[in-house]
């Protein structure tokens, strides 16, 4: 296969940044797509060019460490992260498009590389349970639902990847958001900070500039790990019953 | 020089309760007068900086990845071992001792073992508070599986992703102690050497991955929980950017590194596709449940089938050899990891193997889907076929699956003794980076275990022992090692951005695993590891003097960040290589084709061999020193291992 | 009042009053269309007229359209709140996007669709609402008590083509705006359960078509019928 690349080039993240075009050609279909760049970077390389930089860490799917923009949609064609994405998905003589995640809240680094650290802050304001290590009870001490523990893990399985909010057209976290708070809610072990937990994990994500969600449904369609929007009615749920009764301020 | 394990004496069962007694404690007032340093931000890692912060150290977590949440420990799938009984199948504390030990082939230290199978059941609890949703039966109570062949259902899991939620459960608890401002956090820095001040570990130097700024940061200890050396092997389960230069920077600086040569293969993967491959998946190896290993019966089939003249399905029964079966009436196609991989390995290289690259074998299910049906099939394995499907663009309910092993963990790794900390005082290694628990082979779900164990609680006493012993003051960051550990740091790097050669850091890469994988890999032999021997000093001398690293090191470099890594593998893999050399047996992952019983089976050599192999750094291009730690064993008594 | 003034300035607040300004004019919407059925009544606009007396008149109603203008004007702003901060939320966008391939079209435009909803009204109450009110209306007396003839106003009204085509497209428009906004609003409550979810969704999409159809069929009814009187 031969393909012809438009990749978004940043020096920096005070550069302006723009668009350069490569040519990919021995491009097999079995390759995954991020092979298919590591294969033009070492032709970059061989050239003197400065590669392009792109994250990416275990390569199967679950770190979410993986973006890219691809052809207008988050991880590409298939409804999976780019490093599941294989070139079988896109024919000879097709021009790709590879642009970073965009969003005020996930600054460009380097050429496709972005900061997300803004996730790890919403899960510190209050996605956990605050335990601390020893003195818990036994494991089967509470019993759980099955079906609440598979609703349970069904939001937990969020790789934090944030293709929910490059999905979106408005660039919000909340399907991230809710997934977290929607996993604590739902176990017994969550109760205790429950409202606590709702009104500040979107306090800061607002903090963070993402935007309001408009339920159009993008961030589910294009979720690698299929997270449901039911969780973002569940997080509506608990953050408006918390600001009515909790007892903060 | 006398390596000293420090395993409390005293009956097996009360070794850890006394020493954690005996253990010196720190004045709570005292606590917030310390520092600690975390390298890694896995398993061992993220749940070690939590249960020190939330004791009251000064904790300070390093990682590469862009956050704590990516370490390599979210990819593990099948589950966490767990001695709760809550099966009432037989399960206890000692039968996972027993299991954890004769598995990893009679090379691993029996108080270290016990204390982790102690430990266990406390994993499983903390945990579930933490809000891990574990699998649960309908009752409400959690469900267990059996795994990996072992006898007892004592395996934990999140469906097949137990690894992300155990990671999640600690990144969670971690992220409370950011947010209480016990810990700092520096995700995308990577730890690129250890201060050690007379004798002592004090700190460490880094590298901002966005900036460049290579920086020190002092501390009282200093804890790697760094992973393992898989990627050595380049194609690797692995992360992309799992490496070696924490643990191998330590090893310059003093710290012995125990058993290099103790790799684990494992056999349900998915082959190689081409020379483009940058890694390999795993596929859970719950699927040798049902799946049935086979190749074809001759050279001649296998050969038609690599060309594409006739497909899988055309092969008829008798021309179908079903070798594992065949050879291990009783356990069949669920013997362990090595067993399983090695075999492979040999109808491969007997021109039976299939997939174009003829290196992979049939895992099929077309038996098990007319047994139990399609939809039973679908439920117990869906997101496995979904995931194989994904990459090979197979349908695996049609066609049958093919596999192939691939380097999966590393037992091998920083020596530490019972307080998990190595010959550098103040410096410790948890996880896969030390070497502890495993022996010469890892049981399946056993490594969230050790991981966990490590951070939670085992280090928490251990390090406190060691703190007490030092004067609460700051650690003096103006002390002159520090400045030269950092201009060693910045030479380096310099060193590798002036090379300017004509190769790219993969190409390198990709040869030094072409030669660990023929030559240290499943199958070793004494010529093989010489020659693997004088081929990486070759490559090591190419490398420096032909790499091309281009850029600066004022910048996100992607490049040299791997050319930094990949310098440290070309040294370990020439370790791993004199300890393959050195251990004239044959022990669970490490087989030695000159010590194999008649029928090809391991040959252990418990007089000679049942010593931890440690090695000691003596210089630059020098011979590392060897170092034996006799294993004692008091309580269980020495078998071979036989699975016919 | 502190905690008030957070919640609805948080996003989540001002999806809040988004989705219950919007509920409440759907139900505006519902009283509105049935009412107005009496144009078909064929009555020579008798109901018609004196029902508008009534909804201009009855105490209970004019609390209720009280509430009706404050909800559409809570709905416009709090539409131009987050619209500017939705697109702060990504200062650079992208070359090339494919949003047909993962949500609706009216789900991406609900800000265009409501500002062309915007102008129709503004035409539109202009047209009869304003009239109604303040201007001059011919009247008409049923059973000896007067009635302002505002059937003769919209009879009149929808003789004219372009006023009877810029209805039935406005009706088109709306009918777009709430396929979206009809779930969206119950969504954004928090009201998503797999029971009850699905009879939302059908639920909306008979509304979303009904509605405006029922609206748009009344200027294409007097339209029609004016020419075989």
């Amino acid at each position: 296969m031969k393909l012809t690349l438009k990749i978004w080039r940043q020096k920096n993240a005070a550069d302006k940044g723009g668009f350069a075009t490569y040519v990919a050609d021995h491009v097999s279909k079995d390759m995954s797509f991020l092979e298919m760049l590591d294969v033009l970077n070492d032709q970059l390389t061989e050239k003197g060019e400065d590669p392009v930089h792109f994250d990416h860490d275990c390569r199967e799917g679950i770190c979410g460490m993986c973006s890219l923009y691809i052809n207008g949609k988050p991880h590409g064609p298939q409804q999976t992260t780019t490093c599941q994405l294989h070139m079988r998905s896109f024919s000879d003589g097709e021009t790709i498009t590879i642009e970073p995640w965009r969003a005020k809240a996930f600054p460009v680094v380097k050429d496709l590389v972005v900061n997300r650290s803004a996730f790890d802050r919403i899960i510190q304001a209050g996605g956990y349970v605050s335990v601390n290590t020893g003195g818990v009870p036994d494991a089967n001490e509470i019993p759980i639902p099955k079906t609440v523990a598979d609703l349970a893990m069904d939001a937990a399985q969020c790789i934090g990847c944030g293709a929910c909010v490059a999905a979106c057209k408005n660039a919000s976290a909340m399907l991230f958001t809710s997934a977290k708070v929607s996993q604590l809610a739902l176990l017994p072990q969550g109760q205790v900070e429950r409202k606590t937990r709702a009104e500040k994990m979107v306090a800061q994500m607002d903090a963070e500039g993402f935007g309001a969600c408009t339920n159009t449904g993008a961030c589910e369609a294009e979720c690698p790990k299929g997270i449901s929007i039911t969780n973002i009615a569940r997080m509506n749920r608990e953050y408006f019953s918390a600001v009515a009764s909790s007892d903060n301020m | 020089m006398i390596l000293d394990s420090k395993i409390p004496a005293g009956p097996l069962a009360e070794k850890w309760t006394k020493h954690k007694f005996s253990s010196k404690l720190v004045n709570p007032a005292n606590k917030r007068k310390y520092d600690v340093i975390v390298v890694g931000t896995g398993l061992a890692g993220a749940s070690a900086a939590a249960s020190l912060a939330e004791l009251g150290y000064n904790v300070k977590a390093f990682c590469f990845q862009d956050s704590p949440r990516r370490a390599h420990s979210i990819a593990a799938q099948g589950g966490i071992n767990a001695a709760k009984n809550y099966q009432n199948d037989g399960d206890s504390i000692y039968r996972l001792f027993y299991d954890t030990i004769k598995g990893g082939d009679y090379r691993a230290r029996e108080g270290n073992v016990y204390r982790l199978a102690e430990v266990s059941v406390k994993i499983i609890d903390q945990c579930v508070a933490q809000g891990v949703p574990f699998a649960r039966e309908y009752g409400g109570l959690l469900a267990n599986r059996s795994f990996g062949g072992a006898q007892v259902s004592r395996t934990f899991y999140a469906r097949g992703q137990t690894g992300q939620q155990l990671l999640l459960g600690a990144y969670s608890a971690l992220s409370r102690q950011v947010a209480n401002g016990k810990v700092k956090l520096f995700p995308r820095t990577e730890m690129m050497d250890v201060v050690v001040i007379d004798g002592q570990a004090k700190g460490i130097v880094t590298r901002n991955l966005i900036t460049g700024a290579v920086e020190t940061h002092a501390a009282h200890a200093v804890l790697l929980c760094t992973g393992g050396y898989g990627n050595v092997f380049f194609l690797s389960t692995n992360a992309m950017g799992s490496n070696v230069t924490a643990a191998w920077r330590a090893h310059k600086r003093g710290a012995f590194f125990a058993n290099p040569c103790f790799t684990q293969i494992h056999p349900t993967c998915i082959p190689v596709s081409g020379d483009h491959q940058s890694k390999l998946t795993l596929m859970s190896e719950s699927l040798r449940n049902d799946g049935r290993v086979w190749v074809p019966a001759t050279q001649e089939i296998a050969e038609k089938l690599r060309k594409g003249q006739i497909k899988a399905n055309d092969i008829k029964e008798e021309d179908r050899d079903y070798f594992l079966e065949r050879k291990y009436p009783s356990f069949g196609n669920l013997v362990p990891r090595d067993v399983a991989s090695r075999n492979a390995k040999y109808v491969c290289d007997e021109g039976r193997g299939v997939n174009e690259t003829g290196e992979a074998v049939f895992l099929d299910f077309r038996d098990a889907i007319k047994r139990d049906t399609r939809k039973i099939i679908e439920q117990k394995y869906g997101n496995l076929f979904d995931m194989y499907k994904q990459i090979t663009g197979e349908d695996p309910y049609e066609m049958p699956m093919m596999i192939y092993p691939a380097v999966h963990y590393t037992m091998g790794g920083l020596w530490v003794d019972y307080n998990l900390m190595t010959t550098v005082p103040g410096l410790y290694a948890l996880g896969e980076a030390n070497f502890s628990e495993h022996g010469a082979n890892r049981l399946g779900a056993s490594a969230l275990m050790q991981g966990l164990a490590d951070g939670y609680f085992v280090i928490p006493y251990t390090v406190g022992d060691y703190l007490a012993q030092l004067a609460p003051t700051k650690v003096d960051e103006n002390h002159p090692e520090f400045a030269r550990a950092k201009e060693e740091v910045k030479q380096g790097i310099e060193r590798l951005l002036k090379i300017n050669g004509n190769k790219p850091v993969d190409y390198f890469h990709k040869r030094l695993g072409k030669i660990m994988w023929d030559k240290c890999g499943m199958a070793r032999t004494e010529v093989g590891l010489k020659e693997a021997k004088a081929d990486i000093q070759a490559l090591k001398k190419e490398f420096w003097s032909n790499v091309k690293v281009l850029g600066t090191n004022e910048e996100l470099n992607q490049t040299l960040e791997k050319a930094n890594r990949v310098a440290d593998f070309l040294e370990l893999g020439e370790l791993m290589v004199d300890d393959a050399l050195n251990r004239n047996e044959s022990c669970g992952g490490h087989f030695r084709e000159e010590y194999q019983t008649p029928d090809g089976e391991a040959l252990r050599d418990d007089e000679n061999f049942a010593y931890v192999a440690a090695w000691k750094y003596l210089g630059e291009g020098k011979e590392e020193e060897l170092v034996k730690e006799e294993l004692v064993f008091e309580n269980v008594k020495l078998t071979q291992r036989s699975y016919k | 009042m502190t905690w008030v003034t957070k919640t609805l300035n948080s996003t989540l607040g001002r999806k809040l009053i988004m989705a219950l300004t919007g509920l409440f004019l759907i139900l505006f919407l519902t009283g509105h269309v049935s009412g107005n059925l009496l144009l078909f009544k064929g009555d020579g606009g008798q109901a018609f007229n004196m029902y508008a007396k009534f909804m201009t008149t009855n105490p209970a109603v004019k609390l209720l359209s009280y509430l009706t203008y404050i909800s559409v004007i809570g709905h416009i702003v709090y539409s131009i709140f987050l619209t500017q901060h939705n697109k702060s939320a990504r200062p650079v966008s992208y070359s090339t996007s494919n949003g047909s391939s993962n949500s609706a079209w009216s789900s991406r435009n609900m800000g265009v669709l409501g500002t062309i909803i915007l102008i129709f009204l503004v035409v539109h109450l202009q047209g009869f609402w304003a009239k109604m009110h303040w201007g001059e209306i011919p009247m008409v007396t049923y059973e000896g008590e007067e009635y302002k003839n505002l059937y003769l106003i919209v009879s009149e009204a929808f003789k004219q083509v372009w006023l009877v085509a810029l209805y039935v497209v406005s009706m088109i428009f709306l009918g777009f705006h709430l396929s979206h906004g009809f779930a969206s609003a119950f969504q954004t409550l928090g009201l998503n359960h797999k029971k009850y979810s699905p009879a939302i969704k059908a639920v909306g999409m008979v509304y979303c078509i009904l509605v405006p159809a029922l609206f748009a069929a009344m200027p294409l009814y007097i339209h029609f019928t004016s020419y075989t009187k």
